[in-house]
């Protein structure tokens, strides 16, 4: 099973005002076991919207295609199915949840998907002392674990949020959408080694970016570029520094 | 609150003598005709072997009720109640209870479990017959003169504390319940409480001497009595100067009950420098999903802070009945004397629920706060309904509301309804409100984390409410969580 994630002919719609729009144009896309891959795009080309059909949001529609992952029809499974199965998305925009302890969140979150994956669930104990671990790790106050999950939180500490909350949840397929939008050098730099830490044979990552700068600090394995919903060029770290250089224009000619 | 073997003990024993003191009663009152009159009053005073004063006050109470009728500025719809065509004195009947827990719905144990409530705590609550005979090692001990029920009175008499039946209180401290029966929430008060004065049968009475801390939480042991509430309770507890006690009321578990209308008086009063804490949880039958069947709640609860620097709270979760219909009230009169109302509403499926609180500000310095977070879902429709009121004595009075509403689906309603009235300038009186619904966002951000949709509607609710459950006694807390989790199951999706 090399291919782990495996995307045919995507296509998904979103309801715009009454009027389907279609977003993903059949899109593929294959992320063997272990690899990080990166997808790159300009403003509007999908890539959020492949995260989040990925996750399983139901705002949209999927209308052709397929996404399998580890041999599963990825599109049939609830969000939280898919969270146990290891499908992890990192969000752009953090969600508030207003009065939820964060440790009470995370600890929750944590169990309900080491049960759903025939996992020993961690008592209280055991799990503040890896949350503090994790935290210490990622350069985030204690005091994080204590607030109400995003409220309040800077842009940078959401960020940290969603990456402490993936490396608890290990994932097999962490999906990063936009995670260094936001983030200052060092915020990157740390966000950057929590997710380089959990590389190895059995993770594989989908990172959505906007700029090179965070694939000079988690280089992947391969760089996908995506315009119009669909992938339209795919190379290796090379095509991100080329991107940075001279932007999108020729790989759009080259697609037209 | 999850049984604790103690607690079980006590319900045993206190489950079987209701039962056994009901038979005996009982018999010839399921004879008693239907209907409410003078005869029905005498008669109940008359079972209750009380002395003439009770059954003064209460012929008083009735024929005061007659010239009322039921108030109708709540926003709340049902057909009307045929108050001649009830039994007034429904004590528990001899009747054939399930022989097994096999006989139960099995809709009710699914509840029981996820509350988790251990398998002979929910025989006991839906009394399966013999339940409290199955454990010999318990019987045993609660025939022996240890036994918890026991202890608890003993603990509570050592420290002075009175807490007994009312229907006991009236024979055995005549004198207290004389000086404040009726002094907070007056007989003519309202329709409901001159019904509820009229024909009340049974409640709790508490007496904390002056100085003393209650020295527990009287919760377990009503509880226990619970199970045989009637429909007309009466409760009255007293804080003397410096006393502090904890009142718990209610049950988790889902109560059913043949009656529809309940109408329950709670009076609370607090001394100089005294503390009474009272928590509710309700979760009586809400009726099914088509909104048929259900409980009644029209309750009137009062407390009066009459000495200096006393101090009253109030905290209800109400997740239960068709209809609640409640404001537990302050008046406050001594000077720098504190009002408090923290509550939860929860209403599913058709319930409705007009409830809040009034706060009364007579003497100077006095502070109130209200936290009110209401939840609709289904197509149920809830209000809050609050009255802040500064008297001209109540110079620098200061009042603090919150009102959060969390709408979940299209179909239900809530609406928030202030009542402020200041008479004196100095006073500070603050209201903010909230309506919002619970976000796709949220919820997919919680199901991409694991959680199913009704733990993410459960984990979203409960923080929405934190502010209000931090208030309960930590064991009933865990409880009342899983409650509103379980208030809200397919209100989604």
């Amino acid at each position: 099973m090399s291919d782990f994630l495996k995307i045919e002919g995507l296509k998904a719609q979103i309801d715009a005002d009454g009027t389907p729009k279609e977003i993903l144009k059949g899109l593929d896309l294959t992320i063997p076991k272990g690899e990080v891959h990166a997808i790159m795009g300009p403003n509007g080309s999908g890539k959020s919207t492949l995260s989040y059909v990925l996750a399983g949001r139901e705002d949209y529609e999927v209308t052709g295609g397929s996404a399998h992952f580890k041999g599963q029809d990825l599109l049939e499974l609830e969000p939280e199915e898919r969270a146990a199965l290891g499908v992890f998305l990192a969000f752009q925009s953090p969600v508030e949840l207003p009065g939820v302890n964060n440790a009470n969140f995370l600890r929750t979150a944590v169990n309900a998907v080491r049960k759903a994956r025939g996992e020993e669930e961690l008592d209280a104990v055991s799990f503040l002392k890896l949350a503090r671990e994790e935290t210490s790790r990622l350069s985030m106050s204690g005091e994080m674990l204590k607030r109400a999950v995003n409220v309040g939180f800077s842009g940078g500490e959401k960020k940290r949020n969603e990456v402490l909350q993936m490396r608890l949840l290990k994932p097999s397929l962490a999906i990063l959408d936009e995670t260094d939008s936001g983030l200052d050098i060092d915020a990157l730099r740390i966000v950057a080694e929590g997710v380089n830490s959990l590389r190895g044979p059995d993770f594989s990552s989908l990172v959505i970016t906007h700029h090179q700068r965070l694939l000079e600090y988690i280089v992947p394995d391969r760089v996908h570029v995506m315009a119009h919903g669909r992938i339209i060029h795919s190379g290796g770290p090379e095509v991100a520094t080329l991107l940075e250089k001279q932007g999108y224009k020729q790989f759009l000619e080259a697609a037209a | 609150m999850p049984a604790v073997s103690e607690t079980r003990e006590a319900v045993e024993k206190l489950a079987r003598s209701n039962y056994e003191w009901g038979f005996e009663t009982n018999v010839e009152m399921d004879l008693a005709p239907k209907g409410l009159n003078e005869d029905i009053v005498r008669l109940i005073s008359a079972r209750k072997k009380e002395p003439q004063w009770m059954l003064d006050w209460r012929l008083k109470a009735f024929r005061a009720w007659q010239d009322m009728s039921e108030p109708d500025w709540a926003k709340i719809r049902h057909p009307p109640i045929d108050y001649q065509d009830a039994h007034y004195f429904a004590q528990p009947k001899k009747k054939s209870g399930p022989k097994s827990l096999d006989e139960v719905d099995p809709e009710l144990l699914r509840t029981y479990e996820k509350l988790g409530i251990p398998l002979h705590e929910q025989e006991m609550l839906v009394g399966v017959e013999g339940a409290g005979q199955k454990t010999p090692v318990a019987v045993d001990a609660v025939f022996d003169s240890v036994s918890v029920a026991t202890t608890f009175r003993k603990t509570l008499a050592e420290a002075g504390v009175i807490f007994c039946p009312i229907s006991e209180a009236i024979i055995e401290h005549p004198e207290l319940v004389k000086k404040y029966l009726g002094t907070v929430v007056p007989v003519a008060d309202n329709f409901f409480s001159a019904l509820n004065s009229a024909v009340f049968t049974d409640g709790s009475f508490v007496y904390v001497p002056k100085g003393v801390r209650c020295p527990m939480e009287l919760s377990t042991y009503f509880r226990i009595n619970a199970r045989n509430t009637g429909q007309f309770e009466r409760t009255l507890i007293i804080a003397e100067d410096q006393a502090t006690v904890s009142y718990l009321e209610g049950c988790t578990a889902p109560q059913r009950d043949e009656n529809q209308l309940h109408a329950a008086v709670v009076e609370l009063v607090a001394m100089e420098d005294a503390f009474i804490k009272y928590s509710t949880v309700q979760n009586w039958y809400p009726g099914d999903e088509n909104g048929k069947g259900g409980i009644y709640n029209f309750v009137t609860k009062r407390g009066i802070c009459k000495g200096d620097r006393a101090r009253i709270s109030w905290t209800q979760v109400e997740t239960g009945s068709a209809i609640t219909w409640k404001y537990p009230s302050c008046i406050l009169a001594g000077k720098g004397s504190v009002g408090e109302f923290y509550s939860v509403a929860v209403t599913n499926g058709h319930q409705q629920a007009d409830t809040g609180t009034k706060m009364i500000h007579l003497a100077p310095d006095t502070r109130s706060t209200i936290v009110a977070k209401t939840i609709s879902a289904g197509q149920s429709d809830s209000t809050y309904r609050g009255l802040v009121r500064m008297q001209p004595k109540a110079r620098n009075g200061r009042n603090f509301t919150q009102c959060d509403s969390l709408l979940i689906g299209d179909q239900c309603g809530a609406h928030t309804v202030p009542y402020i009235e200041s008479r004196n300038m100095s006073v500070r009186i603050e209201h903010e409100a909230t309506t919002s619904k619970i976000s796709e966002d949220q919820l997919f951000y919680c199901r991409s984390r694991g959680f199913s949709e009704e733990e993410a509607v459960g984990l979203i609710v409960n923080g929405f409410c934190r502010e209000v459950l931090k208030e309960l006694p930590m064991e009933f807390a865990v409880e009342a969580q899983k409650l509103l989790q379980i208030s809200l199951e397919g209100s989604v999706g």
